[in-house]
């Protein structure tokens, strides 16, 4: 039996609580601005690092974005994975989920041989959810979103995913390969594995892939491959209120609250 | 460019929704799109239509006129019986090759997304998830979809107007369902789907569906924060003398106190309560998108610099836990003088 082959698409997005935006261009503040691997990536790379635990797998990360993701995502090999491949070319900027997704297909299928792909549930910048179903109808594979628990079972080539539906869960069995979305916070991501960091951070090869590299139609990559037009961009109105401070002592604000309270509901 | 494919120029004047079926009715989301879908349509002379997938449903068509529907597409087939994604797609990609709608609509539920994201592969088109508000320009026949990005604080208009259909899913709560009309009639597009059994790629080993919470509809919302400690038991005890649900900012859904489903805020669910009650919230802007359309904002919060205090209608800087307990017994008290 073939080790696993884990394919897990990670990026960075810039931290949410220092993202400021001018109100006056409506362009985003980047200067000061941290990034991050984007938080729900993390809960994919720890779902596959959890499946290696437990079985022979191999593990490759793939990201597009420019060449700062590199630094950035080499933590993921220091955690646990084995190979990462950056797909980075001013190509490939300006996509929307349409070109993301196929970018990414390419790459994947350069990649080779896999037999799960995970993917964050969401990115904590565009917040569509929509790249995990995409990937997925390009590779023509299946696929498991919002998965909160994952086993496989490489001798019939399945995988048993629970995942999270409206108000309970349900567990699907899938064949592989499979492309495969993982529930934010489902999992504790682990710590780097020091052992690792020298090999990690200095000497582990990282393929950086241009346009060139893969096998991409043109028209269908970056800007250019993407159909949704920004058309607007305006701040969003704040609901202006009243204000009042009420105050006292405990039992005097509880009881004029619940009068407010009593007309407002009745 | 990437062409869909077919050309906006081919496309039929109709805006599909998507009728997410949930146990005897349909999913909240899918009758709130159909209220919008027929206002959309009815200002622009263009033609609604829901879209219902399923095994024997054919009773499910006059649901779907009362909710608006000019005109039903049905497609019944007994792998269609559960909801297998890549069935669905198959089923409704079909549909769609032969009605070529200018316009799909889909909730952002998890169905929807799942479904919504492989459609707009196939169709080579560009796709708007998770909108806050639509707009119909009906000179052009564009669909200019709202989405707020960035924790909230900017609101972006997307549109693909070289494409179509055009694509978006809408986020539940934002728009308000009408009541049904049951007597309102509306024609049957009876669409025979060709299904083969390797198209359905998933099996259901189990499934448990408790009762679920749906904040968006609840009229008191009682949200905790970080400053609560995790001290959820005493939101319940005031929820339930209220008629509310809790809801939570993110910090303690992370930490395990409460179910994410009750997260409130821009990665969680917007509501519009009568009123929304905040213990221990800072305040942060993907928060209180979250609360925004509540019609009474009360904040507690023991920081008087907390920014929820720019965003509520009455402010009381005080510790949370020496409110809480003091409130419960003054709503019983009020309750009990009522009664009388």
């Amino acid at each position: 039996m073939s080790d696993l082959e884990i394919v897990v698409c990670m990026k960075v997005v810039p931290k949410s609580e220092e993202i400021r935006v001018d109100t006056e261009t409506l362009l985003l503040e980047r200067t000061g601005v941290r990034s991050e691997i984007n938080p729900p990536d993390m809960n994919a790379l720890e779902m596959a690092l959890a499946l290696k635990d437990d079985q022979p797998a191999r593990i490759s990360i793939l990201s597009m974005g420019p060449p700062f993701f590199e630094p950035i995502l080499r933590v993921g090999l220091a955690m646990g994975a084995e190979r990462f491949f950056l797909m980075s070319d001013r190509e490939f900027a300006g996509a929307d989920t349409l070109a993301t997704t196929y970018t990414l297909a390419k790459g994947i299928e350069k990649i080779g041989n896999f037999d799960l792909i995970l993917c964050g549930e969401e990115s904590a910048d565009g917040a569509t959810g929509q790249v995990p179903p995409g990937l997925a109808e390009w590779l023509d594979l299946p696929q498991v979103t919002l998965a909160t628990e994952l086993s496989v079972d490489r001798k019939k080539r399945i995988v048993q995913a629970r995942r999270e539906i409206k108000g309970g869960y349900e567990i699907q069995d899938v064949k592989l390969p499979t492309v495969i979305s993982v529930k934010t916070a489902s999992n504790e991501p682990r710590f780097i594995d020091y052992n690792r960091k020298p090999w990690a951070f200095d000497d582990a090869e990282v393929a950086i892939w241009s346009h060139d590299d893969v096998d991409v139609e043109d028209g269908y990559i970056g800007l250019t491959g993407s159909p949704t037009v920004v058309s607007g961009l305006r701040e969003a109105e704040v609901r202006e209120r009243r204000k009042e401070f009420i105050q006292g002592s405990p039992e005097k604000i509880a009881s004029e609250l619940a009068k407010r309270l009593q007309g407002i509901i009745t | 460019m990437v062409a869909s494919l077919y050309a906006p120029s081919e496309a039929n004047k109709a805006l599909w929704v998507f009728l997410e079926i949930e146990g005897d009715d349909f999913a909240r989301v899918s009758v709130e799109l159909m209220s919008k879908g027929r206002d959309l349509a009815d200002r622009a002379g263009w033609t609604l239509c829901g879209l219902l997938l399923g095994s024997d449903i054919w009773d499910r068509a006059n649901q779907a006129y009362a909710h608006g529907a000019d005109e039903v597409w049905l497609l019944d087939h007994p792998l269609l019986a559960e909801f297998d994604v890549c069935a669905y797609s198959h089923a409704t990609m079909q549909a769609i090759e032969e009605g070529k709608p200018s316009v799909f609509l889909l909730g952002a539920t998890p169905n929807g997304r799942d479904l919504a994201g492989r459609l707009a592969v196939r169709l080579r088109t560009g796709l708007n998830a998770d909108c806050t508000d639509l707009i119909l320009d009906e000179d052009r026949g564009v669909l200019i979809s709202e989405v707020t990005g960035f924790g909230g604080g900017v609101i972006a208009l997307l549109e693909s107007a070289e494409h179509c259909p055009q694509m978006s899913t809408v986020r539940p709560g934002v728009f308000i369902a009408n009541e049904p009309d049951p007597d309102r009639l509306g024609d049957l597009v009876d669409f025979k789907v060709k299904l083969k059994k390797a198209d359905i790629r998933s099996r259901i080993v189990e499934r448990h569906v408790g009762e679920g919470v749906d904040l968006t509809q609840a009229p008191v919302l009682i949200c905790g924060g970080r400053g609560i400690d995790g001290d959820f038991e005493s939101l319940r005890e005031l929820a339930e003398l209220l008629g509310g649900e809790v809801g939570a900012t993110r910090p303690p859904v992370d930490e395990g106190h409460i179910e994410r489903e009750r997260q409130v805020g821009q990665t969680g669910v917007v509501c519009r309560p009568k009123v929304a009650l905040n213990f221990g919230i800072s305040g942060a802007f993907h928060f209180i998108v979250g609360i925004q359309d509540a019609e009474t904002v009360i904040a507690i919060n023991s920081d008087s610099e907390a920014p929820i205090f720019n965003h509520a209608d009455y402010c009381i800087v005080a510790n949370t836990h020496k409110i809480l307990p003091a409130l419960i017994k003054a709503v019983q008290r009020e309750r009990e003088s009522v009664n009388v």
